[in-house]
Parts: C-alpha cells; sequence; structure tokens
C-alpha cells in the first residue's frame, strides 16, 4: 500500500511526507528504540507513541517506510525538522494505536 | 587487505539532540561508497546503539571506524564507569536506564544484544572505574 492511502485509511494529519508514493509493506508497534531497531523490517509502517528526536533517528536507521504517530501525540519540535531534514515520512492519528493497525489495511 | 578509509569521532556525553551523528555519518559514507543497504542497515543499527551508550552510560567517548572493500571495523571506546558484569549486561531486557531516559524511548536492554545481532564479531571489554571498548566487525559479503 502507498502511504497516501495509508493517510486516507486512518484520517491521518500529514507532519511532512517526501515521498508519499512509497510503498509500505507490514508494519511495527513499539515505543522502545532499541525493541523497534532490532524488529521493525525495513519499508513497514512504525506505529508508535513516542515524539522526540530519537524517533527520527530511529526510522532512519531502520528504513521505515513511515511513522504512525497515534493517540493524538503531535511531535515535538525537534521531531519534525529532523524529519523535514532527513527526508522521512510522518503522519498523525487521533486513533489508538490498536485501532490505527486495525484500519490502516496493512 | 588494502588500505583503510578511517573516520573518527567524538561523542558528547548526555547530549541527546547530537546523539547519532557518527553513525549517521558512517551511513552516508557507505552509502557513496556504494556499499549495499542490507549492510548499511546493520552498520547503522548497531553503531547508532554503541553510540547510544557511549552518550547515556558512559558520558561520552570516541568512535574510530575502519572501511574496507570487504568489511568495516568500528571500535567504540569510552573512559565511563565501566561495566561490573557484562554477561548479565549482554541478557535481552537488562538496563540500568533511568526512568527519565526511559522517557526518551531507551533502557529497554536491547542495545547490546542488538549490535551482536547484527554484527559478524562482536567483542566487548570493560573495567569498573576505567571505561567500556566495544569493537565490532560487519562484513559487506
Ligand atoms: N558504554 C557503557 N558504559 C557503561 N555501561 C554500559 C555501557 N554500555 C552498556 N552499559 C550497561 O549495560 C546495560 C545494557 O546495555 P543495553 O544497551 O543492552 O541496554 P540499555 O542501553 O540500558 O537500553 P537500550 O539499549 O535498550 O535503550 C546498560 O543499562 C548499562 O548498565
Ligand atoms: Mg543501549
Amino acid at each position: 500500500m502507498k502511504i497516501n492511502e495509508l493517510v486516507k485509511n486512518l484520517n491521518a494529519s500529514v507532519v511532512y511526507c517526501e515521498d508519499a508514493e512509497r510503498e509500505v509493506i507490514g508494519g511495527y508497534c513499539g515505543d522502545f528504540l532499541s525493541v523497534v531497531m532490532g524488529k521493525a523490517p525495513a519499508d513497514s509502517g512504525w506505529f508508535t507513541i513516542m515524539n522526540n528526536q530519537n524517533v527520527a533517528a530511529v526510522a532512519s536507521l531502520t528504513d521505515v517506510a513511515v511513522i504512525i504517530l497515534c493517540e493524538g501525540v503531535k511531535p515535538d519540535d525537534l521531531l519534525r525538522s529532523k524529519a523535514e531534514s532527513v527526508g522521512l515520512n510522518l503522519i498523525t492519528t487521533d486513533l489508538s494505536v490498536f485501532d490505527a493497525v486495525l484500519k490502516s489495511g496493512l | 587487505m588494502s588500505e583503510a578509509l578511517r573516520l573518527e569521532f567524538n561523542v558528547a556525553g548526555n547530549n541527546f539532540i547530537s546523539a547519532g551523528s557518527a553513525s549517521d555519518e558512517v551511513k552516508k559514507t557507505l552509502k557513496m561508497l556504494g556499499i549495499g543497504a542490507q549492510f548499511i542497515r546493520k552498520v547503522a543499527i548497531a553503531m547508532y546503539e554503541g553510540e547510544i551508550n557511549m552518550v547515556i552510560h558512559a558520558g561520552g567517548g570516541r568512535a574510530i571506524v575502519d572501511i574496507f572493500p570487504e568489511k568495516i571495523k568500528i571500535v567504540l571506546q569510552d573512559e565511563g564507569p565501566g561495566i561490573p558484569d557484562i554477561e548479565l549486561a549482554m541478557k535481552e531486557g537488562y538496563s540500568t536506564a533511568t526512568d527519565n531516559i526511559r522517557d526518551l524511548g531507551f533502557g529497554a536492554g536491547m542495545g547490546l544484544p542488538n549490535m551482536k545481532k547484527y554484527t559478524d564479531e562482536f567483542l566487548i571489554e570493560s573495567e569498573v572505574g576505567v571505561g567500556t571498548t566495544v569493537t565490532m566487525v560487519v562484513n559487506f559479503i
């Protein structure tokens, strides 16, 4: 599924999107960064409630396709600016992590 | 073995804004050299974990990275408090991170296990009161 379809499914807000056409394959849910680094597959969607700049570093290292901030969590300023400078895809939704996964269609 | 390209970094302690910049630089260099994406991912994650450990647990340190055509060798050296029981520290889930470090998303106790998992050679040497040295090799084949 492409990121723009995912945005539609989740009724998500786009914080920054480098490539809305990027393909998302599967997903991973987690907030502990080293657990995510150990387990999140490349090109997946990362569902989290963690909103600091380290999220950008981890997303870039693991090469996930898109970060989905759930539960109405908003990125802090550093995460927002790092997403732009690194060229990540970052969206937010008011849905819980559970509901976001269910509705994602991934 | 042909000549290595050496990169050296100072890693600042307790600074979560600059944390990760050394691994980022290595990642960019490997990309420029045309190393395969699956190898870059392993190197970047292992080095980031090690870098973050120096930032959180050791008050900073140094990274010395040698890139050869067929492999990369990363040495992370710090003069932090050292690790009293390495076997325990290597266990998945073992962490001494404080609550405010956990709030940042670190402290799952998965960093060292990830470093071992993503590298072909992994060596950790530590002496209490002296410091810790981690040596990692990832082969590009
Ligand atoms: N460079 C270091 N200097 C001193 N102690 C260290 C160092 N690296 C790791 N440790 C010790 O080993 C423990 C386990 O490290 P590990 O990286 O696996 O987990 P963590 O850093 O606590 O959490 P996570 O990496 O999952 O965010 C740490 O909590 C710390 O006590
Ligand atoms: Mg760690």
